[in-house]
């Protein structure tokens, strides 16, 4: 009885914490931020928080702020996504063949090293501007797939595989059971690199190509009519935007890796 | 017949196999016994296929489908053990028969429902080894694969692998004589072939 109500006690306690901390983390910053504001006491360096929450609600209830959100959204994630299956498929052709990898390794490093903004100016003189979130996001994110897959597929158990080849374990079993499960967490990672720099190259394309109804449109023209409430509320949002994505995406692969963590070669 | 012919193997300047010569009685079971580095799991590797000879021919493997026990357990930490034993079988093998082979190397209903990394290394071997029994392989290459069973667990698991290997060429690698002597099975003893001694050390057996 004692063990059931201190066990109880300790769930509601750790429960308590897990909701606790971060909007207790939350508080102090939004308060840095106010004590700050009032400190520079010009709103149009910085605008307090509550400006900002006024922007905001102001914003969310027009239907030009969701078509806003959805073109751009849709075309950052469909980025991340093209650039996950690709750069896990180039992983996979390259640790598969020797001169795919010495192809692909140059290539990959002068993706890296390159600023994001030539390639939009690249990109811009290439295509519309209505694609330029989508290849800038898959463009900065390729490498991150690319390599850190590369890793997983390197760092796999030699000694499992030797188990299915000597048993001739079927190709998508061995991936099911050995291959993925060892590959997964280096995804995993490259994935929570991979959203957030989608979400940084993909809107300062934006805000350098000005595709019409984009975020990075509203964020330029935060700045040409100096509505400084303008940008942080839309900054808010793309934080907001590549979090959930980010939640979104970890919990489906956490799903993949627990559903693969039951057995599914039983 | 599995045969080599003046097989030899080397990693970088060490010599391991040198011009060694062994039959394998089909349907048998042959025990291989001798000092560590005398290339017991190197021949093993070699009849497994994961190591090619350097020099030397080994003839009869072709299409025999192969199955082991390794002296690490090799398991898919993340699958229970019913999971594993699956792994290298046909799905029309029905999930019961895998549980019964478990069961009767002494593996309770609780330990089959974990994963493998939740069991102890005594369980945990017996999945090894009921992996490589019940696979449809004709050769079969157990190296030390009684190592960490309890007394009790490894005479009733040698009698069980004595029973499903019956009929299969099997390659007990093994550092206790007596182990090979309980199965009553020719012992190739490498012991003099270290430094390659060109004789075939089945002679030696």
């Amino acid at each position: 009885m004692t063990t059931s109500t201190t066990a109880a006690e300790a769930a509601t306690g750790s429960g308590w914490r897990k909701v606790a901390r971060p909007l207790l983390v939350l508080g102090f910053w939004l308060g840095v931020w106010q004590v700050a504001t009032v400190a520079v006491h010009q709103d149009l360096l910085l605008v307090s928080p509550r400006a900002v929450l006024v922007r905001l609600t102001e914003l969310v209830v027009t239907g030009d702020f969701w078509s806003t959100v959805w073109y751009s959204f849709a075309r950052i994630v469909a980025g991340f996504l093209l650039a996950a299956v690709a750069g896990a498929l180039g992983a996979a052709l390259a640790s598969a063949s020797r001169v795919v990898d010495a192809l692909a390794t140059p290539l990959v490093a002068a993706i890296r090293s390159t600023p994001v903004v030539s390639f939009i100016i690249l990109v811009l003189m290439w295509a519309d501007s209505s694609r330029l979130a989508t290849i800038i996001s898959f463009t900065m994110v390729v490498p991150v797939i690319y390599t850190n897959v590369l890793d997983g597929i390197r760092h796999r158990d030699r000694s499992l595989l030797e188990v299915s080849t000597v048993f001739g374990v079927p190709l998508l079993r061995r991936l099911s059971a050995i291959d993925v499960p060892a590959v997964l967490p280096f995804f995993i990672a490259a994935c929570k690199i991979g959203i957030g720099l989608a979400w940084k190259s993909g809107i300062a394309a934006e805000v350098i190509g000005l595709p019409r109804g984009s975020i990075g449109e509203r964020l330029y023209q935060a700045k040409i009519f100096l509505s400084t409430a303008d940008l942080f509320a839309w900054t808010v949002v793309i934080i907001a935007l590549s979090f959930a994505v980010e939640r979104l995406v970890l919990a489906a692969l956490a799903r993949m890796q627990a559903r693969l963590a039951d057995g599914a070669a039983s | 017949m599995i045969a080599l012919r003046g097989v030899t193997k080397r990693f970088g300047d060490e010599v391991v196999l040198a011009g060694f010569d062994l039959d394998l009685d089909p349907g048998a079971l042959t025990a291989v016994m001798g000092p560590n580095g005398s290339g017991k799991t190197t021949l093993g590797r070699l009849l497994l296929g994961l190591e090619r000879p350097d020099a030397g021919t080994i003839v009869g493997l072709e299409g025999r489908r192969r199955a082991a026990v390794f002296q690490e357990d090799r398991l898919c930490e993340q699958l229970t053990a019913v999971g594993n034993v699956r792994l290298v079988l046909d799905r029309t093998v029905p999930t019961s028969v895998v549980i019964d082979e478990l069961r009767r190397v002494g593996l309770d209903d609780e330990s089959l429902d974990k994963p493998v990394r939740e069991l102890s290394g005594g369980q945990r071997r017996r999945v090894a080894i009921v992996r490589a029994l019940i696979a449809p392989a004709e050769l079969i290459i157990l190296d030390e694969p009684f190592t960490g069973l309890d007394v009790e667990a490894k005479s009733a698991v040698m009698a069980h692998v004595r029973e499903r290997c019956a009929g299969r060429t099997t390659v007990l690698i093994t550092h206790d004589r007596a182990e090979a002597e309980w199965f009553g099975a020719r012992v190739v003893d490498l012991t003099r072939s270290v430094g390659a001694e060109p004789s075939g050390p089945d002679r030696h057996g």
